[in-house]
């Protein structure tokens, strides 16, 4: 059998050091009744080779990014990942490790983490972060739940423009503890700064904006902050894009309180939109409401510099039912993956990225509001590398041509009730080849 | 402690290329100014062997499973095939966009579709949803699928959940997020559920009974039919936490046995690796009953044709992830149940309930153990002999076994027993491994006799010292300062 070492005659000298003539004498305390009286039903065991085998062929009926060329985003970014982050994630010093509450034998998974906590609140301008949240969703749904412990309003406001998956699991997380989300519409692919002010009250905790929103468009920040901290309580949760962050206006200069976000595009892959990691970040007069697990830097018995976890009163293990959340397990090596690809990039190396997303993006967008029949949907919106265009037929339809072509056109939009309208993103790794060939094929599409 | 990766910065330096701008509008051209950061975010700028051999540096101050044995009860800390790391990494599942159309998924969603069944065989639930990407995710999905449950029906005064106080901080505190009361029972002498205590509790608000099995002691609930009788007389639901289903694979299917819900750890069981706290996977098993509440979507096949399936979105809970849970991990926990099946599988839970029992057998001189009835896959022993003999505490006999090359067992845990020590080996530890440790673990007892003050210095030589967690706490240290 793979994986277990002892052999039947290593098993029957166990039992007998234990005293036990056969294995079931261990099991006694099963009822025999609960026992199962037959073998589980699964499929015949395969070798290591076998295996390989079989993988290849369910990866050989799956049509991967790499080879199509694909425009999908809406959450999910194809950014180049540099190969000497997986040296590190496949270390198994780090893959095989445990959380690591033994702070002698763990200070590596400890100082990335730190390390990851410093580059987190470098980019959003922040003064704590944590070590990680699921994913972008549950971010921002402990984010609402954490300004709910700061200042007991129940009240929180989600935007119209916010990912409509992300409003799915807010929606999950939020219903059972009281608080009431409400929508502040949209106007022109971004929050309505109007309507925004007439539901602004003494009764909202906080107020959720994503900016890259859903559909790529960059919201008012600082109009938004103003609104939003015109009263006195409300906490402004800034939901960004990572890569953004290294060139779009950081959340401490729009005053925002929380700041979350995906956290996939720094240096993890895609697959299959799992796993993905949330970053969590704010000011430090929330760090005993924070979720989820924090890094200190101390000193050991000799006084040397050393880290541990720290705050661990607000968490599960410790405080139970009145603990800031449930969250144990984390993303952990997808946030190391991250640490390592801001370290390799470095300051300028994550602005070009994130400019040449931006200056492809945009020259694909104004090439394609050039053909017959396609148009921007926000031509007044500003956006960063993702963008929604409206199409002669259903993008459904575009979609199912292109496929055949090996062209992954953007996401479909009819998902959410607009047929007619495609979102696309471009990353830095689009050639102008790349966006051409998408070009041509859409200009097919048009005139047919 | 090594320098930090930002006291290695040096301007200018780089540690990847990127391709030349093929369009090089200004950015101020495309975005206007105001929308634009004005400082720079400070990160380090290293070349790729400056950050290589930093992090490379930082994994050997880890202690990990290819080291040495991790004893960690109830963590399932197994050894993680390097096949699983291979075969997941190929581009056709790792550049995979969740937005794909799925005729370009079929590989993958077959797979899932094959997973989903596979775990529902292994527990007896008539099906399994694979969205929750934690143990403690998948237990407040599951706790929504009973709440969801009890408003399909218009229980809405069914607001509280019982569970034995040796339960997990997570069954608590997913509770509380799910909107319910806890309530915690006392366990009897036996170290299992109470049944006088529970039957005090029981009554018309009650949701739901959450209860790992075995309990977090290793041992097995000989009173789940009761128990769930009980409960079932309510229209409470049975919730089991699947954190030790190690013990149980191919011997007993939870949801033959009472239980409606369960959550399973594919980092646990399944042998996906932890990753230093994660990715995990927590996927959710239900019965019959409760298969309209599972979330969205499901994967489901129609005429040779998988697919997502939202067909039950109506009476659904929602989501609990952006997109279909952790697909990487799944697929390793995939391809270790292809290659144990049915007899694998049963000789795992087999051989980690053996080594866990030789383990127990081989401590019990020299260790106080509580409960010294056979075990399933762990057992608890604790420190109080030492405690009360030698003025050594639990802490100290776990800092003295890092010295020797081990990790601690989880210690402190079960609350309910004084100076705790939960420990299992898991099946993957051979004969020579077990008994190598319960070495180490006698030597420690007669340090505790002999040295007792070099056992409070200990560890005396992992990368760094007692790390003082309270100064952490009380000085406030959570970023380094980039001076720059």
């Amino acid at each position: 059998m793979p994986y277990i070492s002892n052999t039947d005659a290593e098993r029957q000298e166990m039992l007998a050091r234990i005293g036990a003539a056969r294995f079931e004498d261990l099991i006694k305390a099963i009822p025999e009744g609960l026992r199962l009286n037959h073998s589980l039903n699964l499929a015949e065991p395969l070798s290591e080779l076998e295996i390989s085998a079989l993988i290849n062929e369910k990866t050989c009926q799956n049509t991967c990014s790499q080879t199509a060329n694909s425009f999908l985003g809406a959450g999910v970014y194809d950014h180049f990942v540099p190969a000497a982050v997986d040296t590190i994630v496949s270390r198994p010093e780090f893959y095989t490790a445990y959380t690591p509450y033994q702070a002698e034998v763990s200070q590596g998974t400890l100082q990335y983490i730190y390390e990851y906590q410093t580059m987190i609140c470098e980019l959003t301008g922040m003064e704590i972060a944590n070590a990680g949240m699921y994913d972008g969703a549950t971010a921002i749904a402990e984010a609402i739940l954490m300004a709910v412990r700061k200042n007991r309003l129940l009240k929180a406001i989600l935007p119209a423009t916010l990912h409509p998956e992300y409003v799915k699991v807010i929606r999950s997380y939020t219903e059972g503890t009281g608080i009431e989300l409400l929508t502040v519409p949209e106007k022109d692919g971004v929050t309505d700064l109007e309507a925004l002010k007439t539901m602004m009250s003494a009764e909202i905790g906080s107020v959720v904006i994503q900016s890259p929103n859903f559909y790529g468009n960059l919201e008012e920040m600082f109009a938004l902050d103003s609104i939003i901290h015109s009263q006195d309580k409300p906490l402004f949760i800034a939901a960004i894009d990572p890569i953004g962050a290294a060139v779009l206006s950081a959340p401490n200069e729009y005053h925002a309180d929380i700041v979350v976000g995906e956290g996939q595009a720094l240096g993890n892959s895609m697959y299959m939109g799992g796993p993905l990691f949330g970053f969590f970040a704010s000011k430090l007069d929330m760090a005993r409401q924070m979720p989820g697990r924090i890094v200190g830097g101390t000193l050991d018995k000799d006084g040397k510099r050393a880290y541990a976890l720290t705050l661990q009163a607000r968490e599960q293990h410790i405080r139970r039912d009145k603990a800031t959340s449930n969250i144990c397990s984390n993303e952990a090596l997808c946030t190391l993956a991250a640490t390592v690809y801001l370290s390799l990039l470095g300051r300028e190396g994550l602005v070009e990225v994130a400019t040449q997303s931006t200056q492809k993006a945009h020259w694909l967008a104004a090439e394609i509001a050039k053909l017959p029949g396609f148009s921007l949907v926000y031509p007044k919106a500003q956006f960063f590398k993702e963008f929604v265009v409206n199409t002669p037929i259903p993008a459904r339809q575009i979609i199912t041509k292109l496929v055949c072509q090996g062209i992954y056109p953007g996401f479909n939009m009819g998902t959410y009730g607009k047929p007619n309208q495609l979102m696309i993103a471009v990353t830095e790794k689009k050639t102008k080849a790349a966006m051409t060939d998408l070009l041509n094929a859409l200009k097919e599409v048009s005139h047919a | 402690m090594p320098k930090t990766i930002f006291e290695m910065h040096s301007a200018g330096r780089k540690g990847v290329t990127l391709p030349k701008r093929e369009i090089d509008t200004q950015l101020e051209q495309i975005i206007p100014q105001g929308y634009l950061r004005k400082e720079m975010a400070k990160l380090p700028e290293v070349s790729e062997q400056d950050s290589m051999r930093h992090f490379i540096g930082l994994s050997q101050l880890n202690h990990f499973i290819e080291k040495g044995l991790y004893p960690l009860g109830s963590c399932t800390m197994k050894y993680n095939p390097k096949v699983h790391e291979q075969l997941v990494r190929h581009s056709c599942f790792s550049n995979l966009h969740p937005y794909q159309p799925e005729e370009t998924l079929q590989g993958a969603l077959s797979m899932l579709y094959e997973l989903q069944n596979d775990l529902a065989e292994i527990s007896g639930m008539a099906n399994v949803t694979l969205q929750p990407v934690a143990g403690a995710q998948g237990e407040f999905t599951g706790l929504k699928i009973i709440d969801a449950y009890h408003k399909a029906k218009g229980n809405t005064h069914k607001n509280k959940i019982i569970m034995p106080d040796s339960a997990h901080g997570t069954n608590p505190a997913s509770c509380t997020l799910a909107g319910f009361k806890v309530v915690e029972i006392k366990s009897n002498e036996d170290g299992r559920v109470d049944l006088e205590a529970l039957k005090a509790v029981i009554g018309d608000d009650v949701a739901g009974f959450m209860l790992t099995n075995p309990n977090t002691l290793g041992l097995f609930e000989s009173q789940i039919t009761q128990i769930s009788e009980m409960i079932h007389a309510v229209d409470g639901l049975m919730y089991m936490d699947g954190a030790n289903l190690n013990a149980l694979l191919g011997i007993v299917q939870p949801g033959k046995i009472g239980f409606d819900v369960m959550h399973f750890n594919l980092h646990k069981t399944f042998s996906t690796p932890h990753g230093g706290g994660g990715p995990g996977s927590g996927p959710v098993g239900v019965v019959e009953k409760l298969l309209p509440y599972l979330p969205i979507p499901m994967v489901a096949v129609k005429d040779g044709r998988y697919f997502f399936d939202y067909s039950h979105q109506e009476t659904s809970i929602g989501k609990v992830h952006t997109m279909y849970g952790n697909f990487a991990i799944m697929a390793r926990a995939y391809i270790y149940i292809r290659m144990l099946g049915a007899k694998g599988l049963r000789r795992v839970s087999e051989n980690a309930i053996i080594n866990a029992n030789y383990l127990m057998k081989l401590l019990e001189p020299y260790y106080h153990i509580q409960h010294t009835e056979a075990c399933m896959h762990e057992f608890v022993a604790d420190g109080t002999k030492q405690k009360k003999e030698f003025g050594l505490s639990t802490l100290d006999i776990a800092k003295r076994l890092l010295d020797k090359g081990y990790h601690a067992p989880t210690i402190y845990f079960p609350l309910i027993i004084p100076e705790a020590m939960m420990f299992e080996p898991t099946e993957t530890e051979s004969k020579q491994s077990i008994d190598d440790f319960a070495e180490a673990m006698i030597e420690i007892a007669g340090e505790c006799e002999t040295q007792a003050e070099m056992m409070h210095e200990a560890p005396l030589t992992t990368p760094v010292r007692r790390v003082d967690d309270v100064r952490a706490v009380k000085v406030l240290d959570l970023k380094y300062e980039i001076k720059d």
